[in-house]
């Protein structure tokens, strides 16, 4: 699983006035590795997410995505580096239709400029069309092609999960950032998820997820990164960390599959 | 100097009866989240009402405000029952126009029933004037001063002493904690638009009294309230009511040392440079806008 | 059905004036005409943008000064005792100095509304119109304040080898509101259903998302503010080369309500709802003037307003092209704008 280290997390803390919410914090996710980040409720994973995609500040600490300095930049231009993430809530565009949704995904993709639009030039019209074709491409590899018409908003929760992660894939990541991507989801969808998790790390593309759902989350990772009350408690393998007693111990209780 | 001093003066009375509009939109605007631009038309209710009962039914002046601080809660009242209850949960904009029709609505009424000629109210207060030193008011704006006084305490103590204040407050923080306590939302959100209509009725009686009542009244009052809320931060009665004398100050130099045409831009200009420097208010505590 | 109808309405725009001899209703129809112009570049910011500006008339108004300025010459002191003095200007250099400077002022809304969201931004909008009016009334030197700029002349257009042609009749004055309406719409039009149009509805709908998928929001809001700015500012400029004289009374804010009304009922989000609206309130008036009095009329209108608003919350046209859809069983019309290039509603059941 070694390759280059796409994204580098350098002693981030963030502090809110006296709340500390995350310390220390310090791990390296490898090109085309699939980490997870558990640790229970409150234990900061949403914040460091949030911290990697430019939408927090952090209090102190570095993070680089292939050596570029993340600090500072705003989220759409991290995005533009290929860092991309997923929401848990509202993770689509609800009063659009689920092809429009991909489409606006599809931005970064684009070039054309403002006179290009207004003067409705060839290369604009071949733009589009490439676009709308790649669309539909995303839309198959998640398996929502048939809904294409319809309104984000009308699908069903799974379904709009999914839509998030087509939204997110349609924005060209080099890395993803999936939060929570199969919660709520009964078994069968979760799965489906899962499959598609890893048609993407087939792809090339690197996967940092946060889940709570465990057997999900030790059978897809390459490694696991616990956190509690803000800081890494244990790094290693699904196997290494199931055995860990300190994970254990901050989930109170073997065998417990939520936290 | 003493030019100064009669200023002031000037600035403090006007000052407490905009920190009536204000407080009044603060708690609108802060609790209910809604731009309520019927403000200023219920400014305008308080003066014409005050106008029915003292000059046209000749009844006595202070009855008169009285009935106008109750008209204007009942209008109030009525109007978010009527027009913001249904709104509850559409788009901003859309609760926006409705605001906007209901506004156009009242100031057209008005302007049909009493005509656009502007109307003084006869008030029972001696002609001459108080002098003090330098400085001479006149004793309806001594009036003026301490009826908006006693209000303002009146809103202070109902907001921080009572239960309805307290459930007015918990609303104004989280509303669906406040649900889950049990507090009656829709009926909090029907109180405090009644209040704050009643306030700006009051507002309107008041100051209609000392200057003229005329339909139009109620465009500058609502903007000038809506600074005044700009200044003071969302919900804070205290930030209100300095916003307000602040305003109030502003307008009165401005008008005698720069020049008395723009006297009304001060307000505009405060709120742009204000929010262009601290795009939440300056007294306003850490909470999200918009 | 999609193509004709444009089709239809074009053919209607460009005969007009031979079947309508009626000086008094072609001269409703052009301001009607000017104001749908406004609306139009009002519902780019308002209804596809999401943004809550309330103070669209400042740019008309600023287009409109700024053309009567251009082409009236002027000679001012500023502080300082500089003294400006300009000369005047052809019209149709007025109108695009106009579009200029007001596009300039959208770009001062569209940074202003990055710091300051949500129901303050409708403050400041709306404080920032009163201002300019404010400004208008008060700088006599350069405005003639409530006296007005008069004898503002009409638009002068050259054709190299058929001399010059002055726009001083109704009809003439029709075709080039019709041509300038025109290029508003087919520039909205492309705008909205381009990629950049899709940034703009995206940042409407949800920020962060719209972030987190690499859409640079404040660039995409500050465009939509100079370009409706812009838009508006042109309106205004052939409102002032049109009826030859304006006051500051041009900035007052039933005017901004006047063209929100439209832009809501007609249908915000969609390019031919303020042309609806436009018209149903263009021509209210004129209607019911006839058996009301003017504060009667306002009454009807803003009743109309809460009804229309209660009844048809998404606006006329967005409500009638729902239940075409619903109608014709399509799919992809009911989910709204098809952005589908190539593809048909084939892909849906």
């Amino acid at each position: 699983m070694a390759g280059e280290v796409i994204l580098s997390i350098e002693n981030v803390a963030v502090q809110f006035g006296g709340l500390v919410a995350l310390s220390e914090l310090t791990f390296t996710v490898c090109e085309g590795e699939i980490v997870g980040l558990i640790g229970p409720n409150g234990a900061g994973k949403t914040t460091a997410f949030n911290v990697f995609t430019g939408f927090l500040k952090p209090t102190s600490g570095e993070v680089r995505y292939r050596g570029t300095l993340l600090n500072g930049l705003k989220p759409y231009e991290i995005a533009g580096l290929g860092l991309v993430r997923t929401f848990q809530r509202t993770s689509v565009f609800q009063n659009n239709s689920v092809f429009e949704n991909v489409l606006i995904g599809l931005h970064r993709r684009g070039r054309s400029t403002l006179w290009d639009t207004l003067l409705a030039l060839p290369r604009e019209k071949i733009a589009e069309r490439e676009v709308a074709g790649k669309a539909r491409e995303i839309l198959a590899l998640v398996g929502l092609e048939s809904r294409a018409a319809e309104l984000a908003g009308a699908l069903s929760y799974g379904e709009q999960r999914l839509l998030g992660i087509a939204l997110a894939l349609a924005a060209q990541p080099s890395m993803l950032l999936l939060d929570e991507p199969v919660s709520g989801m009964n078994p069968s969808e979760s799965a489906k998820v899962m499959k598609l998790v890893e048609t993407i790390r087939a792809r090339g593309v690197a996967i940092l997820l946060v889940e709570h759902d465990m057997p999900t989350v030790m059978q897809v990772s390459d490694r696991i990164v616990v956190l509690n009350y803000g800081r890494i408690i244990a790094e290693g393998s699904p196997a290494e960390i199931q055995r860990h007693p300190d994970v254990i111990r901050a989930y109170l209780g073997e065998g417990k599959k939520r936290a | 100097m003493d030019q100064l001093l009669q200023h002031l003066v000037n600035a403090v009375v006007l000052g407490g009866t905009y920190a009536l509009l204000g407080i009044g939109l603060t708690l609108i605007f802060g609790i209910m989240r809604v731009v309520n631009f019927t403000h200023g038309e219920l400014y305008a209710f308080g003066a014409y009402t005050i106008y029915l009962m003292a000059a046209a039914l000749g009844l006595n002046f202070f009855f008169g405000l009285v009935v106008a601080i109750v008209a204007g809660m009942l209008l109030g009242a009525m109007i978010e029952v009527a027009l913001l209850r249904p709104m509850r949960g559409a788009d901003v904009d859309t609760v926006m126009l409705v605001m906007i029709g209901a506004w156009i609505v009242m100031q057209n009424t008005e302007l049909l029933i009493w005509g656009g000629v502007a109307k003084a109210i006869v008030t029972p207060f001696p002609d001459a004037p108080l002098v003090i030193g330098p400085v001479s008011i006149s004793w309806l704006r001594v009036f003026v001063l301490a009826a908006a006084l006693l209000l303002i305490l009146a809103a202070y103590a109902l907001i921080h002493r009572t239960k309805l204040g307290k459930a007015m407050r918990a609303t104004f923080q989280d509303s669906d904690a406040a649900a889950l306590m049990g507090v009656h939302i829709k009926g909090i959100h029907t109180a405090t638009f009644a209040i704050g209509s009643g306030l700006a009725a009051a507002a309107g009686a008041l100051l209609g009294s000392v200057f003229l009542v005329t339909p139009t009244m109620g465009d500058l009052a609502s903007l000038k309230a809506f600074a005044i809320v700009i200044l003071g931060g969302l919900g804070n009665i205290t930030g209100a009511t300095i916003g307000a004398f602040v305003l109030a100050l502003v307008e009165e130099l401005g008008a005698g040392y720069v020049s008395s045409g723009y006297r009304d831009a001060m307000g505009f200009l405060i709120i742009i440079v204000v929010l262009l420097f601290k795009p939440t208010g300056l007294f306003a505590r850490a909470e999200r806008v918009g | 059905m999609k193509r004709a109808v444009p089709t239809f309405w074009l053919l209607v725009i460009f005969t007009l004036p031979f079947w309508l001899q009626d000086q008094y209703v072609l001269h409703i129809l052009i301001t009607t005409g000017i104001f749908i112009i406004a609306a139009m570049s009002l519902n780019l910011l308002l209804g596809y943008t999401g943004q809550l500006s309330l103070g669209h008339v400042a740019f008309f108004g600023i287009g409109a000064y700024v053309s009567a300025l251009t082409t009236l010459g002027f000679d001012v002191e500023l502080f300082g005792g500089f003294r400006v003095v300009h000369e005047p200007w052809p019209a149709v250099a007025g109108f695009f100095i106009a579009i200029t400077i007001a596009g300039m002022s959208g770009y001062v809304i569209g940074k202003l509304s990055f710091k300051v969201r949500g129901a303050y931004f409708v403050i400041v909008t709306i404080s920032f119109a009163e201002v300019t009016r404010l400004v208008a009334l008060n700088w006599v030197e350069l405005t003639q304040g409530p006296l007005a700029l008069t004898n503002i002349p009409p638009f002068t257009l050259g054709f190299p080898g058929l001399g010059n042609y002055t726009l001083w009749d109704k009809t003439a004055y029709w075709y080039l509101v019709g041509v300038v309406g025109l290029v508003a719409y087919v520039v909205i039009g492309r705008l909205v259903n381009s990629r950049i149009g899709r940034a703009m509805i995206a940042l409407k709908e949800n920020e962060s998302l719209a972030s987190s998928v690499g859409i640079d929001v404040t660039h995409y809001l500050v465009l939509a503010a100079v370009v409706s700015a812009a838009i508006a500012g042109g309106a205004g400029s052939l409102y002032a080369h049109y009826i030859k004289i304006i006051d500051p009374d041009i900035f007052l804010f039933i005017y901004t309500v006047t063209m929100v009304i439209m832009v809501i009922t007609g249908g915000k989000g969609s390019l031919a709802g303020p042309i609806v609206g436009g018209l149903i309130f263009g021509f209210l008036p004129v209607i019911v003037r006839a058996f009301a009095a003017p504060a009667v009329q306002w009454i009807l209108y803003g009743g109309l307003t809460i009804l229309v608003v209660f009844v048809l919350p998404r606006g006329i046209v967005p409500t009638l092209q729902g239940w075409i859809a619903s109608r014709t069983q399509s799919e992809s019309a009911r989910a709204g704008l098809s952005w589908a290039g190539g593809s048909k509603s084939g892909d849906a059941k």
